[in-house]
């Protein structure tokens, strides 16, 4: 005992008896479920085959085949293949604005406004089509991973500034703003958000004057973003409840209008303290995206449960399903990661 | 005075608008449904509903009406959410002490799989738990066995069950004083002791009492299943694991922030007194953690009360599979099912929040 | 910088406001029109575009294939009634519903036609206010189970567990005949086939139960198909059909009788490949009404004379449709009662005449 405990790495897994038990139980889970994940995702697993049938024949691990065929389908949905370019070019785009106002070191304002304008009116003028000659692609089409990121996108984007002016209204002191405020955002927290979507998309129509209808999509963004709204307004108001008295009794010192202070003064502060509650928000959103697919939306999920159904594929559940956890892990790994980029950036200036 | 003016002229106009889309709606509901010959009626509520319920933990068969078994599907709604709220907290303090602790590979576990379980979707991780657990589970000819009475298998654990009416006295009676203690604690003077070392005796002592009065039905196997006793389903087993492990990870962390939030000298004067390190974590550091930590824990509670509707993809019976997706679909009646549902819910919800925000208040008050 | 921040706020306010009411003035006026319970046949002209309601998946009635086209026989008989009233079979916007969705998504009006494997009932044509227009696969519920349980009819299945999937009919048939025999079964009930399936591998139940036509695709799924066995006896009868809103006396007429065209040129054996050659080379009287070569059946429908001849060219009569998916090549189900009338089967035409 004394001997391991002066190597290091050693020291820390069995230097005392209750690390060692840790340790030891760590190693037994990790031999426990490794070896077989291993040969069923990659040692016995079939890469090339035309269906289900040949996969069997080749091996009796994973069928990757099935994803393989499959690969453009869970990306685009039914985005025809010849104006594919125009989402790809969307998605730079939103790569492009977004890498820059991470990282960009000057003009971050505006790298910023960008984000929110440029983004998705050029975003959404290149997938929907229409206008410069490019061909209109209607909603129905969009579908895939492209589904999830436009409406985690837009619900974000649209839940910003609600969220924001649902925060001030909880805060107001006029009792009307502030109920319907509180009543909103605890109505939103209060319901699931299955049952929402399931009124939004198949109950609205009802709601709506003889004959009007509102594009499916539209729908699930609505009700997306309204959701969204609802849980950022909390953590907005959880930031603004951390901004010092001080600061906004400075500033109406210096003779400023009671909406300057908020928003020039009070506001900037709050949301860099909310950075972190905003960014899992935001990997709690694109989860959610996945919701849509029980609604008749084609999202990755979607897709993935219906190519289950082709009768060359049937019964490759838990190939697509490993998929689809791989990518959304993959993703949300990059929104966690690029908001831990945003907190070190932003966030430190009330640190100084 | 004319800005006061203003302000209630501009609320007027706001509550105004708000009222007026409200009526728009419910206008255009009753017109739309007035078209299609159809109209807004609970009378369907009383109907025999005709189906049965294969998990509930209150009288159910297939008589019932429809209002019952939202009744029915609520109670294991409330169940599986209850189970959740105290496993994820326990789990969710577990893996904020391992990340706390000095063990790399304790550190990197605890790590890995909050980053796991927070970065993929919470029904695929449901589903696989759900397969998980029946892989592992044996088949029913091979029941793990305990006793003459306790049976384990891929259709769900068996155990017996107790009846008679002594029993239901006894029980209801414990439960009763139990919940007396509880409301007058402070009012006894022997309240030095913690309740947490009361009361969870004296429920237990007022059951096995009430066991030695009761008749056991033993379940016992019967054809294709078995029969008798009580059974907890693979599924209820399924959903509470997949909604515990998802939240704890979220608690996880707000605890860690919390705890690390405590001033340092907390800690080091705890130890200065002589207070081991479990100690002063449990005696000093986590009570006034507790203080910090209630407002997001109860957002995490409230998202375990609506994760339960993922039951529905795994066969658990709670209000979304029972109610919005048998009753609607036998019924037809989708305004109504949907209104109570999102009602049931919200109210569900509103009075989790109202509980935690009053302890939350009491907490604070307590620390000045 | 001050001054000018100062007006921006001022605005702000009243933007606010006027934000709010823009908002719901602009959702609407972006909306589309959708055709008002009534001449739906006009609506879809106008539109150029005909809104089919389809399941979401479920193999040889819709299911999409590797490039995302939709394929089954309710997608073909979407589209021979695109081309029947367009004169295009690719002018559809299939609209995939839920099982829990797709009646309300027929009321709501944003679908023309619903096909869509539903079943044709009593409550659906009465209480959701729905005209059910003709069955184009007759259907009866029936079990898989395993073989090693011992079980050779749907009464021996006393006091077992059945997995199923939610929101149809299939739960209530189950609980209509266990009341009906006495029987004590259990249900499971899942969203989603795949996981019915699943649970029932892994011996969470004794079978599985759904339409004898979604039954055979199932077995094949199975990692051992062969421990299997479909129950030969149905325990209800599922005629799936066409749904469409009540109230339009003409539309129901057309998909009443597209589908009657469908199922006579089988009848009279014209096909996809021989329809324009006997257009110009048949005999038959009835074959020449149907083509619309003769008399003005397509006009007193209020469309082109040769609208069935448009739908049986895009793919086929009923029986080449049903080859193509339920076929010894496809899913291989036996015709059955989906037979034509004079070869043991349901389907009895109506005279064209």
């Amino acid at each position: 005992m004394q001997a391991i405990g002066r190597v290091p790495v050693l020291g820390a897994l069995f230097g005392t008896r209750l690390n060692a038990v840790i340790s030891l139980a760590m190693l037994a889970l990790m031999a426990w479920l490794l070896p077989p994940l291993f040969r069923w995702a990659f040692a016995d697993a079939v890469w090339e085959a035309a269906n289900r049938a040949a996969c069997q024949a080749a091996g009796t691990g994973a069928c990757w085949a099935f994803i393989r065929a499959r690969f453009a389908l869970f990306f685009y949905g039914l985005y025809p293949e010849p104006e594919r370019w125009r989402a790809d070019v969307g998605l730079l785009l939103l790569a492009v604005i977004g890498a820059g106002a991470l990282l960009a070191r000057r003009h971050k304002g505006w790298w910023l406004l960008a984000l929110i304008t440029v983004a998705p009116v050029g975003g959404g003028i290149l997938l929907a089509g229409g206008v410069f000659g490019l061909k209109p692609i209607p909603t129905p089409q969009w579908g895939g991973l492209l589904l999830n990121v436009v409406i985690s996108f837009v619900a974000l984007a649209g839940a910003m500034p609600l969220g924001v002016a649902l925060a001030f209204g909880r805060r107001s002191q006029f009792p009307v703003v502030r109920m319907l405020s509180i009543a909103m955002i605890e109505f939103w927290r209060g319901v699931p958000l299955l049952t929402v979507l399931f009124m939004g998309l198949v109950l609205l129509p009802l709601f709506l004057p003889g004959g009007v209808t509102v594009d499916n999509l539209v729908r699930a963004l609505i009700v997306m973003t309204l959701f969204t709204a609802a849980y950022m307004a909390e953590t907005i108001r959880g930031g603004l409840q951390g901004v010092a008295k001080g600061q906004s009794e400075a500033a109406e010192a210096l003779g400023m209008h009671p909406m300057q202070v908020q928003v020039l003064v009070v506001l900037p502060q709050a949301l860099r303290l909310s950075i972190p509650g905003i960014i899992n928000i935001a990997v709690d959103l694109f989860k959610d995206t996945t919701l849509v697919s029980i609604v008749g939306l084609f999202d990755l999920m979607g897709v993935v449960t219906q190519s289950m159904k082709d009768p060359a594929w049937l019964g490759l559940a838990a190939e697509g399903y490993t998929f689809a956890a791989v990518v959304f892990f993959l993703a949300c790994l990059v929104i966690s990661m690029g908001g831990s980029l945003l907190e070190r950036r932003y966030g430190q200036a009330s640190r100084r | 005075m004319r800005i006061r003016n203003k302000a209630w002229a501009w609320q007027a106009t706001t509550a105004g608008a708000v009222v007026a889309v409200l009526l728009w709606f419910s206008h255009n509901l009753s017109a739309n449904l007035a078209i299609r010959g159809m109209q807004v009626d609970f009378a369907f509520l009383w109907q025999r509903s005709g189906f049965d319920i294969p998990f509930r933990l209150v009288a159910w068969d297939n008589s019932y009406t429809y209002g019952y078994a939202l009744v029915v599907s609520g109670v294991n709604t409330l169940f599986a959410a209850a189970l959740c709220v105290v496993l994820a907290s326990l789990l969710g303090l577990l893996l904020a002490l391992m990340r706390l602790s000095g063990n790399p590979l304790a550190v990197g576990f605890s790590r890995t799989s909050i980053e796991v379980v927070r970065n993929t979707p919470q029904l695929t991780q449901i589903v696989f738990f759900y397969f998980a657990v029946l892989q592992v589970l044996p088949p029913m000819r091979q029941s793990l066995q305990w006793g003459s009475g306790i049976f384990l298998n891929v259709r769900g654990l068996y155990i017996p069950s107790p009846s008679g009416v002594l029993w239901d006295w006894i029980v209801a009676g414990t439960c009763i004083v139990v919940l007396l203690v509880a409301v007058l604690w402070r009012r006894f003077s022997w309240h030095e002791l913690p309740r947490i070392v009361v009361l969870p005796p004296l429920l237990v002592a007022g059951v096995v009492i009430a066991g030695f009065t009761a008749s056991w039905e033993l379940p016992a196997l019967k054809g294709f299943n078995f029969v008798g006793g009580i059974r907890i389903p693979p599924e209820l087993l399924a959903l509470v694991l997949g909604i515990t492990i998802y939240t704890s990870v979220f608690i996880a962390e707000i605890i860690r922030a919390a705890i690390q939030g405590i001033h340092h000298g907390q800690s080091e004067a705890a130890r200065s007194l002589g207070l081991s390190s479990g100690q002063s974590m449990f005696l000093v550091i986590l009570p006034q953690a507790l203080r910090i930590l209630i407002p997001p824990l109860t957002s995490q509670y409230l998202n375990i009360i609506k994760s339960t509707t993922l039951g529905a993809a795994i066969a658990y019976p709670e209000i979304l599979q029972i109610f919005a997706r048998t009753v609607l679909n036998q019924s037809g009646r989708a305004v109504e099912v949907m209104t109570l549902v999102l009602g049931v819910f919200l109210a569900i919800n509103l009075i989790t929040s109202a509980i935690m925000n009053a302890w939350n208040r009491r907490l604070a008050l307590q620390g000045r | 910088m001050r001054r000018w921040t100062e007006m921006l706020c001022r605005g702000a306010t009243r933007l606010l406001a006027g934000g709010a009411a823009a908002l719901i003035v602009g959702g609407i006026a972006h909306a589309q029109l959708a055709p008002p319970p009534g001449p739906t046949a006009e609506a879809i002209k106008k539109r150029g575009m005909l809104n089919c309601g389809i399941d979401t998946g479920v193999p040889g009635f819709a299911a999409q294939d590797a490039s995302g086209k939709w394929k089954g026989i309710d997608i073909d008989y979407c589209r021979a009634l695109a081309a029947a009233v367009l004169g295009d079979p690719e002018k559809i916007k299939y609209v995939p519903t839920t099982a829990a969705a797709r009646f309300t998504v027929l009321q709501s009006g944003e679908i023309d036609v619903l096909i869509r494997d539903s079943t044709l009932t009593f409550t659906r044509s009465t209480v959701l206010g729905l005209d059910q227009v003709a069955v184009n696969f007759y259907a009866g519920q029936g079990f898989l189970v395993k073989k090693s349980l011992g079980v050779s009819k749907a009464a021996d299945l006393q006091g077992a567990t059945i997995c199923t999937v939610t929101g149809a009919t299939l739960e209530l048939n189950i609980a209509d005949f266990a009341r009906s025999t006495g029987a004590k079964i259990d249900t499971l009930l899942f969203d989603k086939a795949e996981e019915a399936i699943a649970a029932m591998e892994a011996g969470r139940c004794d079978g599985y139960t759904d339409d004898s036509g979604s039954l055979a695709g199932m077995r094949s799924t199975l990692k051992v198909p062969g421990d299997w066995m479909v129950l030969p006896d149905l325990i209800s009868k599922e005629p799936l059909g066409i749904h469409i809103r009540s109230g339009d006396a003409r539309w129901n007429k057309i998909v009443f009788w597209l589908d009657t065209a469908l199922k006579s040129a089988e009848e009279f054996g014209v096909t996809q490949a021989n329809a324009d050659q006997l257009k110009t080379t048949s005999k038959d009287p009835f074959v020449l009404r149907l083509l619309g070569v003769e008399g003005d059946f397509g006009k007193a429908l209020g469309l082109d004379n040769d609208w069935a001849l448009k739908a049986i060219k895009v793919s086929g009569n009923y029986g080449e449709m049903y080859d193509r998916y339920f076929g010894p090549k496809a899913l291989d189900l036996p015709r059955g009662l989906n037979n034509l009338y004079n070869k043991g089967g349901m389907h009895y035409t109506l005279p064209l005449r």
